[in-house]
């Protein structure tokens, strides 16, 4: 913990979680970002960073903060240029021996029905009309078209659409940037992985079955994306607007301008809020439409339907967002703007929003690992309320862009993955060479601190078998 | 048209892309962090073929936002119009009372991997660590490029 006499300005205390090996590898920006954070306008509690933590900019990646919804501010900094970038599972009733022999053929075929890669386009072609009821009313406008099923909403953080998003919020060059990319994975660290829940890696057996691993060796589809070029554009016409009013009209000093802010209810805030909830919107539109294009393909490939092969979305989680949450503070409820940005909610058995099938044992957390190591599915605790019930999003980086290109080559990773039962497909040798293994901090480690730390407790891990990288 | 020169840094970021680019200048700084950005997304930029061509006006009040809304300008014409863009002449004007018009004709591609060798997608320009300064060599910034 850092006391708020840490640096000038601190409003409140900043926490660091992690082990004693993860704190010590953390870089030195973390320390000084979350910091940073902790001096904002009206901030509860503390600034908070994961197990995951690492240098990003104005928030640290791993930054948790929760502002008083009335007189606290709202950040795009603290929420990420991608957003609601996040995680979707999918379980299927297959084992990894009845997957293995079609393996290539199925990779081959994700890699073809979900565009990946620089500036991807999708399948789906919009107007812009369409694609305005999409940011307004993201992953429903999906499945009333048939590209998905009515209990996918329900498996989804918020039901697949944040109320309140408004397209006369966003800015034509965002319209024009994202609009035909629905249904895209991306690039850079986005993924869609076939993977393996073997039997020693099921470490909640009950939860396990609630969320549908309920067989040996059984076979999983999980993926990482989020708003694509919509959201990136938002976030950016955004960053600007804040800064001209930040300081001059509401005062607030500038420290990093990674870290703009603007207060939340003021006509600037107010419209960056509505704005932020459409490309939050898109993204549950985008995860839909890839879901509904991996159960085409699974059918396809298997020749049986994908309710036959009991594909089944586990859930879809969030990790760069802001919303607002009811959370106790000094024994009051409070109405707060949480911020996560590369941090999960994570909320605990019986909480509002956790879906009635999991009400008994808590909301599922989809952690992505790297490409080599394995992800992990987890489930939210109550003693979380801490963080507002927040936990890590992913294992997070370690090492550089340009430093692992120079310990690896991705044509020579493509045959070690091989060698070792992972089948990739990439749409960049030398971005599948920046994703290398080593280059992330060691995925167990950090779930093992997030569940020391009582924020969330492991159910599962998975091992990859397929890949297909943006 | 003379072009500045660029440099990734490894110091500044670790999940994203950071460069330093010079020139002698405001124009060889602005073409050079303009290559920067697109060797990011296309590996070898000298294997960019000239079959399209755009002319990207921006103004701005200073300096460091002409750079960011030029840069900014290149990666919406990549999402938009799925086309790779190298900068091939820049005018820079300045516009009293301290604001700056640059005019850059811009040539390039449509995105094809199958032609091209890609790198990753630049989601955004940063603001993070961001800077545009005058030095006794000409023009220098510094970019943390979104990935």
């Amino acid at each position: 913990m850092l006391p708020p006499s840490y640096k000038d300005g601190m409003l409140v205390p900043a926490l660091i979680y992690g082990t004693e090996k993860l704190i010590n590898e953390m870089d030195k920006g973390v320390f000084e970002q979350v910091t940073n954070v902790a001096t904002l306008p009206g901030i509860v509690r503390a600034a908070f960073c994961m197990p995951d933590g690492h240098w990003g900019y104005g928030f640290p990646i791993g930054g948790v903060a929760a502002f008083d919804a009335e007189e606290g501010v709202i950040s795009p900094g603290g929420i990420g240029f991608d957003i609601n970038c996040g995680m979707r599972l999918v379980v299927t009733n297959l084992q990894e021996k009845d997957v293995e022999p079609h393996l290539e053929k199925l990779v081959d075929r994700l890699y073809r029905s979900v565009p990946a890669g620089v500036g991807a386009s999708g399948m789906l072609k919009t107007t812009h009309k369409e694609f305005n009821e999409i940011v307004e009313h993201g992953a429903r406008w999906c499945v009333k078209r048939g590209f998905g099923w009515e209990e996918d909403l329900d498996r989804t953080e918020h039901s697949g659409c944040l109320a309140g998003a408004n397209h006369n919020d966003i800015s034509d060059k965002a319209v024009e940037r994202g609009h035909d990319q629905v249904g895209t994975l991306g690039s850079g660290n986005h993924y869609l992985e076939i993977q393996v829940a073997r039997e020693k890696n099921i470490f909640d057996k009950q939860s396990a079955a609630v969320m549908g691993l309920t067989i040996p060796d059984q076979v999983v589809v999980m993926f990482h994306c989020g708003s694509r070029g919509f959201g990136h554009q938002v976030a950016t016409d955004y960053l600007k607007k804040f800064l001209n009013v930040m300081a001059g009209k509401y005062h607030i000093p500038i420290r990093d301008r990674e870290l703009a802010c603007a207060p939340l209810k003021s006509p600037e805030g107010t419209a960056y809020f509505s704005a932020m909830k459409c490309a939050v919107n898109m993204a549950f539109a985008n995860r839909q439409l890839i879901l509904h294009k991996v159960r085409e393909v699974f059918a396809d490939v298997f020749g049986r339907s994908a309710e036959d092969l009991g594909m089944h979305q586990v859930y879809d989680v969030c990790h760069n967002t802001a919303k607002i949450e009811t959370h106790e503070v000094n024994g009051k409820k409070r109405s707060l703007l949480v911020h996560r940005k590369g941090a999960t909610r994570a909320y605990a058995a019986g909480m509002e929003d956790v879906p009635d099938i999991y009400k008994e044992i808590g909301q599922p957390v989809i952690i992505g690992g790297s490409m080599e190591t394995g992800s992990y599915l987890l489930v939210g605790l109550p003693t979380a309320s801490e963080t507002f019930y927040s936990t890590c999003h992913g294992s997070g980086r370690t090492m550089s862009r340009s430093e692992a290109k120079r310990h690896f080559r991705g044509d020579q990773l493509i045959r070690e993955m091989r060698d070792r039962g992972i089948y990739v497909r990439a749409a960049s040798l030398p971005g599948l060479a920046e994703e290398a293994g080593p280059a992330y901090k060691d995925i167990d480690e950090v779930v093992l601190a997030t569940e020391i730390a009582g924020l969330t407790r492991r159910v599962a891990r998975f091992q990859p078998i397929g890949n297909v990288k943006g | 048209m003379k072009r500045g020169q660029y440099e990734y840094l490894e110091d500044i970021a670790t999940s994203d892309v950071a460069f330093r680019a010079t020139g002698k200048t405001i124009a060889e700084m602005l073409m050079a962090a303009a290559d920067a950005t697109l060797e990011v997304m296309l590996t070898e930029p000298s294997s960019l073929q000239p079959r399209v061509t755009r002319e990207i006006t921006v103004s701005a009040a200073n300096e460091e936002m002409l750079l960011f809304n030029l840069l900014e300008e290149l990666i919406y014409l990549k999402d938009a119009e799925q086309v790779l863009l190298r900068v091939d002449a820049i005018d820079v004007q300045r516009k009293p009372p301290g604001g700056y018009q640059a005019v850059a004709l811009c040539v390039g591609d449509r995105i094809d991997a199958e032609k091209y060798t890609l790198g990753v997608d630049v989601k955004a320009v940063t603001m993070h660590l961001f800077s545009v300064a005058h030095t006794d060599a000409g023009w220098e910034s510094q970019v943390i490029l979104d990935i």
